[in-house]
């Protein structure tokens, strides 16, 4: 693939060369294209795109087939049903799509909070301490899921917050809040100083600056850290598998285990509820798009 | 109150003097800043390093699932286990275990493919997305797609294709003349599929960066290229990868850091299939620990070692890159 991208970019970049000339091709634009090169750049896109979305298609797909669509794919079409969402339905899986629902948005508001706060103080604030705390806001990706997870486990049984949405958010901030906060850092840095001087000139407090003028501006870096922390929340199974503990309280990474144990596998039932757990998190994606662009790498170039 | 003092503070020219002479005085100009980092401070204090601390502790221990404390019913058995140094370090280090090495290579291989291939097809997707396209907002949806769908959501739509005896996978490829392959079987088979699907899973974060970047390189630096004859392939070396360097540093250090520690896609991706061969470091230490005789002391060195790899990585990688900015 890597490839084919690469034939693409110069295949397309070559009349941009000659359009540098346009003493010769005086109706060219700079930047414009030869009919070769675009349908090379719209070959290459597509055949990406394909690949990208395809998964995504071909398990929607199977999900309105019969129970066992996934052994016979050419079978699909010829028996269309939605009997594999009615299963699901008779789960418990309703209740773990709430959970997941209630997690994963306690965990976006409360990590968007923490490292926005946290972000904002490093980047405007220089106080003794700031450079330990990116440090270790870059190490604590580091640290191995598999060692973590014992302790923790110990650590939230002896504050009783095991098999509870409370345990189970603040787990996932952990995961969540350093990179974002790293980020958010990135991104307050390109909000010029001007402005928090202009607010406090105007009688606001730092935090008044912060929540009033800085926050509004940094939409773009803020959608991208909601994007992160929901997607954390919404998909992380190590830890929910381990820390909940009744079916009742399953989040849907852990509940879907349930549906295919090695034994017995309901492929069918698990198609379908692939699907509607990926709806929400499209949703999500299709709101902050725009931002994703902006808001991530003005992070990355800076930090 | 301490706006004034913050205000110059952030413009960097506050007077140095008595900055660290008293904490009292310290306390007074800074507790603003402590106040708002206090709370993701005491989460991660708690949450992260007071684990780690007593993972860090459990790793010169030999606990295992026979040694640690449990309740059976209403009987309390108490923790049996002893400290023994650094006998589970050791025990990897020299290879007597056995599997340490192989992991080790197995695990550096994955994360250079990986971080490489990712960066590269992300490059190149991003190249194509920052010039103006038509139907550019549906392109870059569908490629951005892939990080949107939970992780255990698209492994799961992976292992159908990949099926050896149904999959679509095979038919795709036997259409184009390759032979059908046992993906999640045989080992080699199954390590080129966890790098694909990783790939797969990890191309849109770095385009999505790698596009931002692009799109912060000052235009006029290539038309002032152009009037010069730079060639598109020279414009690229000398502009574009060079302002993308610290965008690149970054999604780089972040890949491997997150590769090597990559653990949804191995472990779901495989399940119950894994010969063991295709395990990176992280998804054997927590084999080690839920599988079998639970043994957790093992687990931790394994985590403790994997996090030391880390550090010393990313320490080297930073000078070097500090290093390289300078120049």
């Amino acid at each position: 693939m890597s490839a084919t991208a690469h034939t693409g970019t110069t295949g397309s970049a070559d009349p941009a060369r000659s359009a540098a000339k346009p003493a010769r091709r005086p109706g060219r634009q700079r930047g414009e294209r030869g009919r070769g090169a675009s349908v090379a750049l719209h070959t290459t896109l597509m055949v990406a795109s394909a690949i990208a979305i395809f998964p995504a298609l071909w398990i929607a797909f199977i999900s309105f087939g019969p129970k066992n669509a996934w052994t016979d794919p050419g079978g699909v079409l010829d028996h269309l049903s939605l009997q594999n969402y009615r299963n699901i339905l008779h789960t418990n899986f309703p209740k773990w799509f709430l959970n997941s629902v209630i997690v994963a948005a306690a965990t976006t508001v409360l990590g968007v909070m923490l490292s926005a706060s946290a972000g904002y103080a490093i980047s405007r604030m220089k106080f003794p301490g700031h450079k330990q705390l990116m440090w270790t806001f870059l190490t604590t990706q580091m640290f191995p899921m598999a060692v973590l997870i014992v302790p923790l486990y110990n650590l939230l049984g002896t504050l009783g917050l095991l098999d509870s949405y409370l345990g189970l958010i603040v787990t996932y901030c952990t995961i969540s809040v350093p990179f974002c906060a790293w980020m958010l850092k990135g991104y307050f840095d390109t909000i010029p100083h001007e402005i928090d001087e202009a607010g406090r000139i105007d009688g606001l407090t730092p935090f008044g600056t912060f929540w009033r003028l800085i926050l509004p501006l940094a939409r773009p870096g803020l959608a991208v850290t909601a994007f992160y922390s929901f997607l954390t929340a919404w998909g992380e199974v190590a830890y929910a598998s381990q820390f909940m503990s009744t079916n009742e309280n399953f989040t849907l990474a852990a509940g879907i285990r349930t549906l295919a144990t090695d034994q017995r596998a309901d492929w069918g039932s698990l198609t379908a509820a692939a699907v509607i757990i990926a709806i929400p998190a499209a949703l999500v994606f299709f709101l902050v798009q725009r931002h994703l662009v902006s808001g991530l790498t003005a992070g990355a170039a800076k930090s | 109150m301490t706006t004034a003092t913050i205000d110059r503070q952030s413009r960097g020219t506050a007077p140095r003097a008595g900055l660290m002479t008293s904490f009292k005085r310290s306390w007074d100009k800074h507790w603003y800043a402590w106040a708002m980092v206090a709370p993701v401070v005491i989460v991660i204090g708690v949450l992260v390093l007071y684990p780690l601390g007593y993972g860090a502790y459990l790793s010169f221990t030999n606990a295992n699932e026979m040694t640690v404390a449990k309740n059976i019913g209403p009987v309390h058995i108490p923790a049996s286990y002893d400290i023994v140094g650094f006998d589970n370090y050791w025990k990897i280090i020299s290879g007597q275990d056995g599997d340490f090495y192989p992991r080790l290579i197995w695990t550096v291989t994955w994360t250079v493919t990986c971080v490489a291939f990712t960066y590269a097809i992300g490059m190149g997707m991003a190249l194509l997305l920052n010039r103006p396209v038509r139907f550019r907002l549906f392109y870059r949806l569908s490629l951005i797609l892939p990080w949107a769908i939970p992780a255990f959501v698209s492994v799961f739509a992976w292992r159908l294709m990949l099926n050896s005896q149904y999959g679509v996978f095979n038919s795709m490829i036997t259409q184009v003349g390759l032979p059908a392959q046992d993906w999640l079987g045989t080992p080699f088979a199954q390590k080129v599929a966890v790098i694909m699907v990783n790939v797969w899973a990890g191309v849109p974060f770095m385009m999505v960066a790698l596009l931002g970047g692009m799109q912060s390189v000052p235009q006029e630096l290539y038309e002032a290229a152009e009037m010069d004859g730079a060639s598109p392939w020279q414009r690229f070396l000398n502009i574009t990868l060079p302002g993308l360097r610290p965008v690149s540093n970054t999604v780089i250090l972040l890949g491997v850091i997150w590769t090597f520690n990559m653990f949804p896609i191995i472990f779901l991706l495989l399940g119950q299939n894994n010969s063991g061969d295709t395990d990176i470091l992280v998804t054997y230490a927590y084999r080690k620990a839920f599988t079998g005789v639970s043994d957790y002391s093992g687990a931790a060195s394994y985590g403790m070692v994997i996090l030391a790899i880390l550090l010393v990585f990313s320490t080297f990688y930073r000078r070097y890159q500090a290093k390289t900015e300078q120049a």
